[in-house]
This record gives structure tokens, C-alpha cells and sequence, in this order.
């Protein structure tokens, strides 16, 4: 039976549009988990003579167990939105024999061959032989590498609990933020020290190994959860039956001020605010608010003038990039429809425009706090806004009208690369090199506030020629027509 | 009103479709048969302009579709499940056509209205997106949106699949309804050989791209289509 979906699925990978056309995506990815493997094997080498400098009083065995919650809590946390669920296209599989229960069992056992449960092997291995270079006793030692291991497919099948839940109660990443964000306080604030509780828990495991059928038992019940709710999804009426969302009517008068952009302003926000995917997005508008905070408390940064209008693009920005750069793939579910009926394509495109501007200035202004840091930052944050609103606006527009790729709306966001193309990596460079490249060169050569005044003019060059701009960029909407007619209508 | 002239498409070397000369008159409601893989989507997508002919050309209203967009507002069709927008509620769907056609909320209440009996209490009202209905609602839905905004040209591929007999009938009379009117040109393409005749007053057969048969419905034709196709399916 694996045999058969094994080859089932050998041959929906390799078939798939999405590998044939994506196959810089998929060389990226690969450097990327080769990264991260190589990151893992250093820090595997390099913890013990680390934990023997920093700590030269403690047994590093014991300091690195005492770090054990953390790494399981961010283990957990980037799981959450990296890894999802094998997914196994069951529908034309339930009409055939074969049991349920392997259809299940294949998809959660698949599961455990991610890279991600792979990934904490690559330093826990090598810290393991070190320890035992170093004089510790071999038996414990290896136990402890079947514990991290344990640990590791714990937070795997863990994680996929947390999915289901998520993905029922449509709370988006609510459950695990409160869940690791609770364990994280309760330990940070004293009220039960967990990290000290599991370093104890695996040290007492790795002296007495038979309490290791603890982890076990842990293992073999979320294993067997997961089976369960999974078992019960494998029904067809449970994909068949009606969905009971209530459609909320959302009063939208407002865009009327717009003018003849209305209808489709009216359009774009309810994609936004209805759609998993878009959710997602809006979600991120926070996140990348925040940005500036990674920077500007260490003096260090607030040192590097030509930072500020890169962080300030990317703060006035977000939307813009976020949901810029699938333009008009988000429509591409009915991009027919929008072809055919009568529509002006200039409104079209201009309702984005207006809606990303608007973007931008909020973001602007919510923004203002940063001045805290420096009244320096709030000019190169607005010079930055400009830049975004005259410039970058219509570039990212320009650059979708190169997009072919076809998004599904209901689909989860986080590290969901369908969209994603040549492009949306192109594209990243104009739009936030460019004017750090400016302003970086500016203000060396010349001043700070000329590097501004650069940014404003550039800006408001495009402001002016705002219509000229997109009688250009909507020919050329128009001349990939048919092109992306095709695109959108192909499955991935 | 309809007009193609050496209209051919094909990709790479397999011709998809391939009609020499094809004039469809203002009013006529016009009916297109054919086996799978006959043309007639692609026919009626070269008439929305979605692909590209590869050589001759349709004409609407003498506006030849590939090169002016002026013909939009008097067409309006509904192909398949993609002209819908699975976020929005019927209603929203239906008041953003309207918006795109220059009709107001009352406009398009008033024309949705007379769709009560069509509608059977599933749509209007039911509080849910267009992508939560079933197939043969969500079809409804778009037909009738094909009707705002008293269109000359109405385009509907294979409007009678998916939908429950009752449906089927009562669709029957709306494009019948839409016939009579001499003012309206009514496209449809279906599988079902009784439907077409009933509501169509010409019919055309196509066949690997290529017109066979153009008739002009009468008592006989149903019976000439039947034994057309059954002579097919035994070659």
C-alpha cells in the first residue's frame, strides 16, 4: 500500500506545474535547508566549549538541559507556521479498498520524515559525541540523543494539534501565541520554573532510562489524537457538507468618496478582510510596525543613518509589498469575469494604487512613536512614506503585471509560496535597494538632508506623473491579457 | 450582430477550431451542439476576447472583438464557475455587476426580484458566500448576473448542467423569454439536445472546430439531431 502512495505521490510532485515552472524556487529552498544544516552542526560543536566559557562553574550537560524548554517552545512556534500537514489528495483514494486507517496512518508517518524533525539531529549528534569525548558515560549520553529525538517528534504531532485547531476555530495563529507565550511567562515570571522542571525531567530519564517510557507514552497519545480527528476528517460528507459561516455584510459607503475606483475598493477589502490568505496579510501589518524596534534601541543601528529609510520603507511599506506583490494574482480566481464584464482596466489598477497609498499613509502615522528614537528617523520615515507612495506604488504594480501565477484564496499564508515567483524576488530589489542605495550614497557623499530631499523629490516626481505612469503601466496589463487569462486558469 | 470571418484557433499544430463564416443576427437566439472537444467553449471564449484567435477575427456590433474593448458593455456571459467571486454574498455579487454596468442597487433589486421562482429561497438572503453554495446554486447565481444591465449579447456555456430538473425548466422559460425579445442576441451551448431545440430558434453543430450542421429549428430537428449524434457515437 505505501508503495502505491508513495509512487502517487512521486508522480503528483514531479508533474505538477508548480515544480516544472518553479525550479529557482525549489534550488532557493534547497540552499536554504542547507543553511540551516550547517547553522545546526556548528552550533553542535561549538555549545559545549561555549556552555564551559560562559558557564565555567556548571556542568554544561546540565546548563544545555536547562535550555531544553526554550528550544522546544521555539521549536513548536516556527513549526507552527512552517510545517504543515502532508496533504494527500484522499477523495478518489475513500471509493477505493484500502483502509482508512492506513491512508492516516501513511500521512502521519510521513510526517516524521520532515526536514524539521531532522534538523535538531544535525547538533544534537554531534553535542552527544563531544559529551562523550569528554568523559561522560556513554549509556546516558545516548539515551539523551533518543529523548531529544522524542522531544523533537513530540512537538511534530504537537504542532499538527495545534493546526487542527486553529484551522477550526479560524483564530489564525491565536492558540499557539497564547499556548508558548503562557509557558514562556509562567517560567519567565517564576510561577513554576518549567525550564529548570523538563532539564531536571530529561536528566532523571537519562540516569534512569526506564522512565523514558514517559516521552513514549506522550508520543504514542498525541500520535494517537492526531489519528482520531484525522480518521474522522477522512469522511466525504465532512468535506461535502455545507459550511454554516454566516455572511457578515460589511458597510462600505465610505469608498464612495473614490469615486468611479468605489466598486472595486469595495472589492479588495472584502478579499481582505474574507480570505485565509489575505487574514494572513493584515496580520503581518503589525509585525512589520514593529520592524523598527529590531533596530533602533541598539545605539548601534540608530549609528547607521542609511538603515533609516530602508526600515522606514518597510514600516510605511508593509501592505504595500505584502499585498502588492501578488497584484492581480489575488484576483485571479475570476480574473474572467473581470476581463470580460465592462470594466475599465485603469480603474481597476487604480483602486489598487489607491489602496496601497492609503496604506502608507496610515502606516505613516502610526508610525510617528519612532520619533522617540530620534527626530531624525521620523523625517527619513516620512521621506520614505513618499518614496513609497510616488515610486513604489506604481513599481510594484508594474512588476504584477508580469504576474502568472495563480493564488488560492482559502489557503493558509505563512510560508505558502503558491504566487510566488521570479518576480516576487526581482521586484524586492528596486523596491527597497534602490532608495536605501539612494539615501545610503546621498548622505555619505553629500548630507543627510539632501539624501531626504532626494527621497521627497523622487517621491513626489511620482506623484506628479501619477497618470502617466499608469496609462503605461495599464498597456501593459493589457498586453500580457491573454497570457495571464491562461496562467490564472491553470491548476497548480 | 455576430460576425466571424476565417476564424480559426489552434495550438501548435492541432486546430481546435475552424469556422469560415458564421453570422449570428440581432435577436436570434442561437443555440451550439457538439460532443466534448467540438470547439464550443473555445468559440464562445474568442467571442469574450479571453484568448487569442489565431487568424480571422469575430466582429460585435461591427467592434471587432480583439482590438477594442467598446463591445463590454452590451455583452455579458456566464462560462463557468470562475466568473463568480467566492467571497462575496449573491447579493454583493450581484449589486458589483450592476455597479460595472452602471446600474444602481434599486436597478438591479428590481431585476433580481423577478428571479424569486428561479432562485427557489436559496440565494437571496441565505447569508452565505457565493463559494459556500452548491454547484448548481452558485450557477444560478451567475446566470442570472449575466442578465443586469440589459445586455445585447447574452453568452451561457452549458447553462442547463448541474441543475435540478425544476431549475432546468424554469431556466427554459427565462431564455425563452430573453428569445422573444427581438433586441437581445441569447448564445447558449448545451449537451442536452431538448433543451436546445426547445429554447433555440437556430441551431449549429460543431464538430472537431468545423461547422457541419446549421439548421433552423423546427418539429423535425430534434429528431435529426438525435440520429446525427447517434451515427456519431457508432463511427
Amino acid at each position: 500500500m505505501i508503495k502505491h502512495f508513495l509512487n502517487l505521490e512521486w508522480k503528483q510532485y514531479f508533474r505538477s506545474s508548480y515544480w516544472q515552472k518553479n525550479l529557482l524556487l525549489n534550488i532557493l529552498l534547497v540552499f536554504f535547508a542547507l543553511y540551516f544544516v550547517a547553522m545546526f552542526l556548528i552550533m553542535g560543536f561549538a555549545l559545549y566549549p561555549i556552555l564551559k566559557k560562559v558557564y565555567p562553574d556548571s556542568d554544561p550537560f546540565v546548563v544545555a538541559n536547562g535550555f531544553l524548554f526554550f528550544w522546544f517552545l521555539g521549536d513548536l512556534f516556527i513549526r507552527f507556521f512552517f510545517q504543515k500537514l502532508p496533504v494527500m489528495s484522499v477523495k478518489p483514494l475513500l471509493t477505493l479498498p484500502i483502509k482508512r486507517s492506513s491512508v492516516v496512518n501513511y500521512v502521519l508517518g510521513k510526517s516524521a520524515t520532515n526536514f524539521f524533525n531532522f534538523l535538531p539531529l544535525f547538533a544534537v549528534i554531534p553535542f552527544g559525541i563531544i559529551l562523550i569525548s569528554k568523559g561522560y558515560a556513554t549509556g546516558p549520553i545516548l539515551i539523551w540523543m533518543l529523548v531529544m529525538l522524542l522531544l523533537t517528534l513530540i512537538s511534530n504531532y504537537l504542532n499538527f494539534v495545534f493546526e487542527s485547531i486553529s484551522a477550526e476555530t479560524e483564530l489564525s495563529f491565536l492558540p499557539i501565541i497564547a499556548v508558548v507565550g503562557g509557558l514562556f511567562a509562567l517560567n519567565h515570571f517564576n510561577i513554576i520554573n518549567l525550564a529548570e522542571l523538563l532539564g531536571n525531567a530529561v536528566i532523571t530519564i537519562t540516569e534512569n532510562p526506564i522512565y523514558i517510557l514517559m516521552p513514549i507514552a506522550l508520543l504514542a497519545a498525541l500520535y494517537f489524537a492526531n489519528f482520531k480527528s484525522l480518521r474522522q476528517k477522512l469522511f466525504l460528507d465532512s468535506s461535502l457538507k455545507v459550511k454554516a459561516t454566516q455572511a457578515k455584510s460589511t458597510n462600505l459607503e465610505w469608498t464612495k468618496r473614490f469615486g468611479s475606483v468605489a466598486p472595486f475598493m469595495q472589492l479588495d477589502i472584502k478579499l481582505l478582510t474574507r480570505n485565509k490568505r489575505t487574514k494572513s496579510s493584515l496580520w503581518m501589518l503589525g509585525l512589520g510596525l514593529l520592524y523598527g524596534l529590531f533596530f533602533y534601541p541598539q545605539p548601534m543601528y540608530r549609528e547607521m543613518t542609511f538603515m533609516f529609510a530602508f526600515i522606514g520603507i518597510f514600516v510605511t511599506g508593509i501592505f504595500l509589498i505584502n499585498f502588492g506583490q501578488f497584484i492581480p494574482a489575488w484576483d485571479s480566481g475570476y480574473y474572467k469575469l473581470l476581463m470580460s464584464q465592462n470594466i475599465p482596466y485603469k480603474d481597476y489598477l487604480r483602486s489598487k494604487h489607491t489602496l496601497m497609498t492609503l496604506s502608507v499613509v496610515l502606516l505613516f502615522v502610526l508610525s510617528i512613536p519612532y520619533v522617540y528614537f530620534g527626530w531624525k528617523i521620523l523625517l527619513a520615515h516620512f521621506a520614505a512614506a513618499v518614496y513609497n507612495i510616488g515610486v513604489n506604488t506604481h513599481v510594484i504594480l508594474y512588476g504584477g503585471s508580469f504576474n502568472r501565477k495563480k493564488i488560492e484564496l482559502d489557503q493558509k499564508a505563512a510560508f505558502n509560496f503558491q504566487g510566488t515567483g521570479a518576480v516576487q524576488w526581482i521586484i524586492g530589489i528596486p523596491l527597497m535597494i534602490i532608495p536605501m542605495a539612494i539615501f545610503g550614497i546621498v548622505n555619505w557623499l553629500v548630507s543627510f538632508e539632501v539624501a531626504i530631499a532626494v527621497l521627497l523629490i523622487l517621491g513626489l516626481l511620482g506623484i506628479v506623473f501619477h497618470h502617466k505612469i499608469m496609462d503605461f503601466i495599464t498597456q501593459k496589463y493589457q498586453d500580457s491579457k491573454y497570457k495571464m487569462i491562461d496562467a490564472f486558469s491553470q491548476n497548480t | 450582430m455576430i460576425q466571424s470571418h476565417n476564424l480559426s484557433k489552434s495550438y501548435g499544430s492541432n486546430t481546435v477550431l475552424n469556422i469560415e463564416n458564421l453570422d449570428i443576427p440581432k435577436g436570434q437566439s442561437f443555440g451550439l451542439v457538439g460532443n466534448n472537444g467540438a470547439g464550443k467553449t473555445t468559440f464562445f471564449s474568442l467571442l469574450l476576447d479571453l484568448i487569442k484567435p489565431t487568424t480571422g477575427r469575430i466582429t460585435s456590433n461591427n467592434i471587432v472583438v480583439s482590438e477594442s474593448e467598446d463591445w463590454k458593455p452590451f455583452t455579458s456571459s456566464f462560462i463557468d464557475e470562475s466568473f463568480l467571486i467566492g467571497y462575496l454574498t449573491p447579493e454583493e455579487y450581484f449589486y458589483f455587476i450592476g455597479d460595472l454596468r452602471g446600474q444602481n442597487k434599486a436597478d438591479v433589486d428590481a431585476l433580481v426580484s423577478q428571479f424569486e421562482d428561479f432562485f427557489n429561497g436559496e440565494i437571496i438572503g441565505a447569508k452565505k458566500y457565493l463559494r459556500d453554495l452548491s454547484k448548481g446554486n452558485q450557477k444560478k447565481a451567475g446566470i442570472v448576473a449575466a442578465l443586469i444591465g440589459n445586455p445585447e449579447v447574452v453568452i451561457l456555456d452549458e447553462p442547463f448542467a448541474n441543475l435540478d430538473p425544476t431549475t432546468q425548466i424554469r431556466l427554459k422559460q427565462i431564455i425563452k423569454k430573453l428569445a422573444d425579445d427581438r433586441e437581445i442576441s441569447v448564445l447558449v451551448s448545451s449537451h442536452d439536445l431538448m433543451h436546445v431545440t426547445e429554447v433555440c430558434e437556430r441551431i449549429v453543430v460543431l464538430e472537431k472546430g468545423e461547422v457541419i450542421k446549421d439548421i433552423r429549428t423546427s418539429e423535425a430537428t430534434l429528431k435529426e439531431l438525435e440520429a446525427h449524434f447517434a451515427s456519431q457515437s457508432s463511427s
